[in-house]
């Protein structure tokens, strides 16, 4: 027996030996039994021996733990091509003498039976193999398949039983499957001696459409998620949705993003969306969804952040043409690497596989902003309640890694604000676009529904798609509700002209006071001249008048001089004083 | 261990060519089984094919890597590579008649 491995726990701990399947360890919090053989069971093509050899790969690149894989099915040729799809090179791994495939040929029609046998052989094969590279794993796909070389099922028992204490003897992490049986989980009752751990993989065809779910069935002496997970097969190997296990306690962001449209970030306190927060837009056909969606992905590149976008409904070619335009050009940051398209049908898989795909991807591409677009084609896949609970899962997923979401969701204008799928609790921002129709057009009104922890505004705006980007124009409220379109033009010129009128007005008025005022002057100057003229007049009459005056007390005083002589000086004196009199 | 014995037809019934049968047998150790199983080979092949058989007996014991090469489970396993096709044999042989079928060697002599 070899020394324990770095993996050991103390004698009364169970130990735990990591799968490195992503998504697995976190359900059996840790990995498998250290030591022990679990069983794997499902029925054919459910991935079994995927799960089995991913488990030696992972082993040996990630633990450094060398793995025998017992293959009763497949030949070490056909497996070696069988996974190289997924990224599994064995043969490199046999030729570096950290991996076994060993191939057991078993073919009834050649064996004959003469007396009594054991399967001692196969211990010796064993045997030799694990000294050979020092396993610490193995995988036995499919052991039952000796039921059907040998014809001694109470032997055959007695064998395995054998087998399973001779792995425990050796301390052997060890993962044998087995195929699902009528019943029961494996066709001889396999889990009769796998005590330990038992994994059932299940692969189900739901409307067309296959789904993989694994569920941990029994895990002695540990605490495991005992949910039906799925999980994706696909060129990284297997992935399983771990989803249960996450609660409400993320933490929460105060740092803003910009939408990319300078009047939605003013609708929303004139920053933006909060990041890590989950934005909703919802609308009908043709309400500008997709645009939203790319102009917010321009912008979080444009700040030099990442951005993963899932596009349901449209190739990521059509996207990039279509955004140029509205005078977007996604290519710069797709060159950069910035920005990543990843678009596929709805009904390629089921909605838990593509939930399963969208995890893997956002581990890989770490990006800042996920964008969902549209998610109601993946709501079509599957009964509400289910969808509710995947995307709660998601969305709680998103949250503890601080990702903004960004959705998009089609919905017929009549329902949009019910939001069929019931995820209106789960978003923070939530953006409708409507479409009203009114004086013959179809034009597109946006308005925050809600957005949690900022005092958004209640307006309907006006969003327009331009060649230069998008526009939110303030809409006219009207006797018939709001305007907008060619009417809120119209409305818009309306205002200008009587503005103009008034103007005009205006002016005339105070060009007629002035006139009046002008007039006026002018009759005063008149009047004023008048006045002068007869002042004058007067004032050469009076003149005259006492001209005359002058003249006849001067004639009277020469009168009195020529009569009285010198005696008429005190008359002149009197005359002087009394001038009246004359 | 390899048992030769003598070539030449001695018991070669019409229609029937004499072929030269190459046996191998597998054990684990020397186990009242293995023993058992080798006994009975001895006895056949001496009964039914004499001078005409070639026999090697491989302890996996001695060489473990064997069973892996060679494509061995049951023990005892008896493999005949000649003539062909390759037949194998699993258990003691203590049931002659299912050694003589599994090797398809013609009975000697009928009753």
């Amino acid at each position: 027996m070899r020394a324990p491995t770095s993996t050991i726990a103390p004698q009364d701990i169970l130990g735990k030996v990591p799968t490195g399947i992503s998504g697995l360890d976190e359900i059996t919090r840790g990995g498998l039994p250290y030591g022990r053989p679990t069983l794997i069971c499902g029925s054919a093509g459910c991935g079994k021996t995927i799960f089995g050899l991913e488990f030696l790969v992972n082993g040996i690149q990630e633990y450094n733990e060398p793995g025998i894989f017992l293959a009763f099915e497949e030949t070490a040729g056909d497996l070696a091509k069988n996974v190289s799809s997924l990224g599994f090179d064995l043969r490199t791994l046999e030729e570096t003498n950290k991996l076994i495939v060993d191939f057991v040929h078993i073919d009834r029609s050649q064996i004959a039976v003469a007396g009594a046998y054991d399967l001692e052989g196969l211990f010796i094969r064993l045997q030799s193999s694990v000294d050979a590279i020092g396993a610490k794993r193995v995988v036995v796909d499919t052991l039952e398949t000796i039921f059907s070389g040998f014809d001694n099922p109470g032997l055959l028992r007695d064998e395995i039983r054998r087998l399973f204490r001779w792995f425990k003897e050796r301390e052997l992490t060890v993962i044998i499957t087995a195929e699902r049986g009528e019943g029961r989980l494996t066709r001889q009752g396999l889990e009769e001696y796998v005590s330990d751990c038992v994994i059932i993989l299940d692969h189900r065809v739901i409307d067309q459409l296959s789904t993989r779910r694994l569920r941990v069935v029994k895990y002695r002496g540990s605490v495991h998620g005992t949910n039906e997970y799925p999980f994706l097969i696909d060129d990284h190997g297997i992935s399983v949705l771990p989803l249960s296990a996450l609660g409400l306690n993320h933490e929460v962001s105060d740092v803003r993003i910009s939408s990319g449209v300078a009047e939605l970030d003013e609708m929303l306190e004139g920053k933006g969306y909060y990041r890590g927060s989950t934005i909703l837009v919802s609308g009908g056909a043709g309400s500008g969804k997709t645009s939203l969606s790319c102009i917010l992905a321009d912008a979080t590149c444009r700040s030099g952040n990442r951005c993963l976008y899932f596009a349901f409904e449209e190739s990521p070619a059509q996207i990039k043409r279509n955004m140029r335009s509205i005078g977007l050009n996604l290519e710069q940051w797709l060159d950069k690497g910035i920005l990543q398209f990843h678009a596929s049908r709805p009904s390629l898989h089921g909605l838990e596989m593509h939930l399963v795909q969208i995890m893997r991807l956002i581990g890989e591409f770490q990006p800042d902003l996920v964008i969902l677009d549209p998610i109601s084609n993946l709501i079509s896949m599957g009964s509400a309640a289910e969808i509710n609970s995947i995307l709660v899962r998601l969305i709680d997923h998103l949250k503890t890694l601080q990702i903004t979401t960004f959705f998009g969701n089609l919905t017929s204008d009549a329902a949009s604000e019910a939001t069929e799928i019931g995820i209106s609790s789960l978003i923070d921002t939530w953006l409708l676009v409507r479409n009203i129709e009114s004086g013959g057009e179809r034009n597109r009104g946006l308005y925050v529904l809600k957005s949690r922890g900022m005092a958004h505004s209640n307006q309907i705006r006006e969003f327009q798609l331009t060649d230069n980007g998008v526009h939110l124009q303030k809409v006219y409220l009207g006797p018939g509700g709001v305007l907008a379109g060619s009417q809120r033009l119209t409305q818009e010129s309306k205002e200008k002209a009587s503005a103009l009128l008034l103007d005009q007005e205006i002016n005339s008025q105070q060009m007629q006071l002035d006139r009046k005022r002008k007039a006026m002057e002018a009759r005063v100057a008149v009047l004023q001249a008048e006045l002068m003229a007869e002042e004058e007049e007067l004032k050469r009459h009076i003149l005259i008048k006492k001209a005359e005056q002058k003249q006849v007390s001067k004639d009277r005083s020469d009168m009195g001089q020529r009569r009285q002589g010198g005696a008429d000086a005190n008359f002149q004196a009197e005359s002087k004083e009394r001038p009246d009199h004359a | 261990m390899r048992d030769s014995a003598a070539e030449g037809p001695l018991d070669a019934e019409p229609g029937q060519p004499q072929e030269k049968f190459i046996l191998r047998l597998y054990i684990a150790g020397q186990t009242p089984r293995s023993l058992t199983a080798l006994a009975n080979l001895r006895k056949i092949c001496e009964e039914h094919l004499p001078g005409r058989y070639e026999l090697e007996v491989v302890d996996l014991i001695m060489h473990p890597k064997r069973a892996r090469t060679d494509q061995i489970m049951a023990i005892p396993t008896l493999v005949r590579s000649l003539p062909t096709p390759i037949a194998r044999i699993i258990g003691d042989l203590s049931d002659s008649e299912q050694v003589l079928l599994g090797l398809n060697i013609q009975r000697k002599a009928v009753g």
